[in-house]
């Protein structure tokens, strides 16, 4: 009882990180009415993701992918190819969200959402 | 020479408009970029008549990229159901970009016109890709090349609601992505591969697992999000209203579309019919919402005044029909939605067409201010109720052969109540397309409507042709049903 406890517990505690950090950053999106939170949010919640597939990929004991004298034991790289390009995506997503919040602070003074919304309506 | 060529053309389909995109901001001179744009749009068509013509004669087409084989190496895959989706998609574009120049001097920057095609043809190098590719990493990075670029042609909208309207739609594109990303990490997890073929042949081992089953759900909540099925679809309506009207049609005609056909590979050819359908009961919960969605979006869009805004619930709507095919598993319910991917995508980019002329006169989509426009601009508005028929399903239109098929599926199942529910929806459409022609032609015009013109022919050519080609479509069902049966069949025996 105490071992599988143990082993689901500390023994997967990087995909716990990766939850609790992916739970984060997705209450952050949805809570918060600041236009900079949310994105900083939207951050958290991909961020966890990328922990996520380089988890996958992680051979215990493993080593680089590198051919050597005595290393026989690799870890997936493709993983973690896979994750650069979803880094990149994610830093353009991010610089998109940014410019917007920009141009939406120039027409309406305020990044909050609920002012934007009641400026829109009253108008 | 040619023989080499088509060989190339799975990969030149994607190719030629993604290295036409940079080619933009150098060309950068108004007078050079838009007719190249134009002509690169029309291109990517010709190329996709011919992949489709290949794939009826000889089947799929499998393309090694960079010349490594599958599943090491990048697939693209063309099927019917793909080669269907990918003339529809670079026909729409082409049609709409050879419609947009005076569109386009009125409602943006001459400044940024260059800008505006980059963009426009990165998001047609994404839904493109998302069509073509059999791997399932490459449908992710294709999704946000599409999703990115049309966040940016939604905020360049004239009216300051696009920005905000543009944020939302990021967000929720972007939470919609990352889900899918998670349901592809966990796939490949399981199977160690991410080719699609290569993984529906290992995933059956796999099937009985908890990972696959988080891999579905997420999967499915992410696609969902994409394309705006009912309830989330908030970010759609006014990301649609405040676009720019070229925007608008292009976006509305493709995007939603794109996202179906994503469902329909992942649920079909990865997955597999027996997976989804008969072990976790997919048809039992895309069927409530479906018809939920077709319900509640037809009748806000009765509510609306904006009529952009209202097009764009019956958007929602129509997703709801499509997905309602899709939730019957069966060959007759997949090809009414798949023709009416087709055929809604003519409809709605003709409508959005014709709202586009409407703006270049009236400066405005309010319905106030369209009292009495149809005796102004009669074509215009002529067109506009040849496409709103087709959105009731008014026989001898392409939205009455969608409907049909549909109905034919549901009584199929014996769902009797399913096929009464899609006659009562069609009444709906009924209410809100009548209220808009009514409000064009029997009312007295407004102070805009009588100072208004007819719309120039350089845009009410490519509209006439779209909408033209629904009746046309709705005659002649050869082409759009016909190629539809093939395709649905082609899904149905999935890639085992």
């Amino acid at each position: 009882m105490t071992e599988t406890l143990v082993d689901s517990v500390l023994g997967l505690y990087n995909y716990w990180v990766v939850i609790f950090l992916m739970m984060t950053g997705f209450y952050i999106v949805i809570s918060r009415g600041n236009l900079i939170k949310k994105v900083i949010g939207l951050n958290i919640f991909q961020t966890s993701v990328f922990l996520f597939y380089i988890t996958v990929g992680k051979v215990s004991g493993g080593t680089a992918p590198i051919v050597a004298e005595g290393l026989e034991v690799y870890s997936n790289p493709l993983p973690s190819v896979l994750i650069l390009t979803a880094i990149v995506v994610g830093v353009a997503t991010t610089s998109v969200a940014l410019s917007l919040v920009v141009r939406i602070r120039e027409a309406y003074e305020t990044i909050e959402e609920d002012e934007i919304q009641a400026q829109d309506e009253t108008r | 020479m040619m023989e080499a060529i088509q060989a190339q053309l799975p990969v030149l389909q994607v190719v030629i408009p993604l290295l036409a995109a940079p080619l933009c901001i150098i060309l950068r001179r108004r007078s050079l970029v838009l007719p190249f744009a134009t002509g690169v749009c029309w291109l990517t068509f010709l190329v996709s008549v011919s992949l489709l013509g290949d794939v009826l004669e000889a089947g799929v087409i499998s393309y090694a990229l960079g010349g490594w084989a599958a599943p090491w190496g990048i697939e693209y895959r063309v099927d019917a159901l793909a080669a269907f989706v990918l003339l529809f998609v670079s026909g729409i574009a082409a049609l709409v970009l050879t419609y947009a120049p005076r569109s386009l001097s009125d409602e943006i920057p001459a400044s940024r016109h260059y800008l505006f095609c980059t963009l426009y043809l990165l998001c047609l190098t994404g839904l493109l890709g998302i069509a073509i590719t059999g791997d399932l990493f490459n449908v992710f990075v294709f999704l946000e090349v599409s999703a990115l670029s049309s966040y940016a042609l939604i905020a360049l909208g004239g009216r300051r609601q696009a920005l905000p309207a543009a944020f939302q739609y990021l967000v929720m594109g972007t939470i919609g992505a990352t889900f899918i990303l998670i349901g592809i990490g966990l796939m490949y997890q399981m199977t160690g591969t991410l080719n699609m073929a290569d993984m529906a042949a290992r995933l059956p081992a796999a099937e009985g697992v908890r990972t696959a089953l988080v891999a579905f759900g997420f999967l499915t909540v992410g696609i969902a999000l994409k394309m705006a099925l009912f309830p989330l679809h908030v970010w759609l309506p006014n990301a649609y209203a405040y676009a720019p009207s070229i925007v608008s049609a292009f976006i509305a005609a493709t995007a939603t579309k794109v996202s179906v056909y994503i469902l329909l590979r992942f649920m079909f050819s990865v997955f597999g019919l027996e997976f989804s359908f008969e072990q976790l009961g997919l048809g039992r919960a895309l069927m409530p919402l479906a018809l939920a969605g077709i319900f509640v979006a037809s009748t806000a869009a009765i509510f609306q005044r904006n009529v952009k805004r209202m097009l764009a619930y019956s958007s929602v709507a129509q997703i709801g029909y499509m997905v309602l095919g899709i939730s019957f598993a069966t060959a007759t319910g997949l090809t009414g939605g798949i023709v009416h991917l087709f055929n809604h995508a003519l409809i709605k980019g003709g409508l959005f067409m014709a709202m586009g002329c409407i703006m270049l006169r009236l400066h405005s989509v309010d319905l106030d201010d369209m009292a009495g426009i149809g005796r102004a601009m009669p074509w215009t508005m002529a067109a506009w109720a040849l496409g709103g028929l087709g959105l009731i399903g008014v026989p001898a239109t392409a939205g009455f052969i969608s409907k049909w098929y549909l109905i034919e599926a549901a009584l199929e199942q014996g769902s009797v109540l399913v096929a009464v529910l899609l006659l009562l929806s069609s009444l709906l459409a009924l209410v809100y397309v009548w209220r808009v022609v009514e409000t064009a032609f029997f009312h007295e015009p407004s102070e805009r409507a009588r100072e208004a013109r007819e719309a120039p022919v350089s845009m009410l050519v490519p509209t006439w042709v779209l909408l033209g080609a629904t009746v046309f479509f709705g005659i002649y069902t050869a082409y759009s049903a016909g190629v539809a049966e093939q395709a649905a069949e082609a899904v149905l025996g999935g890639l085992r």
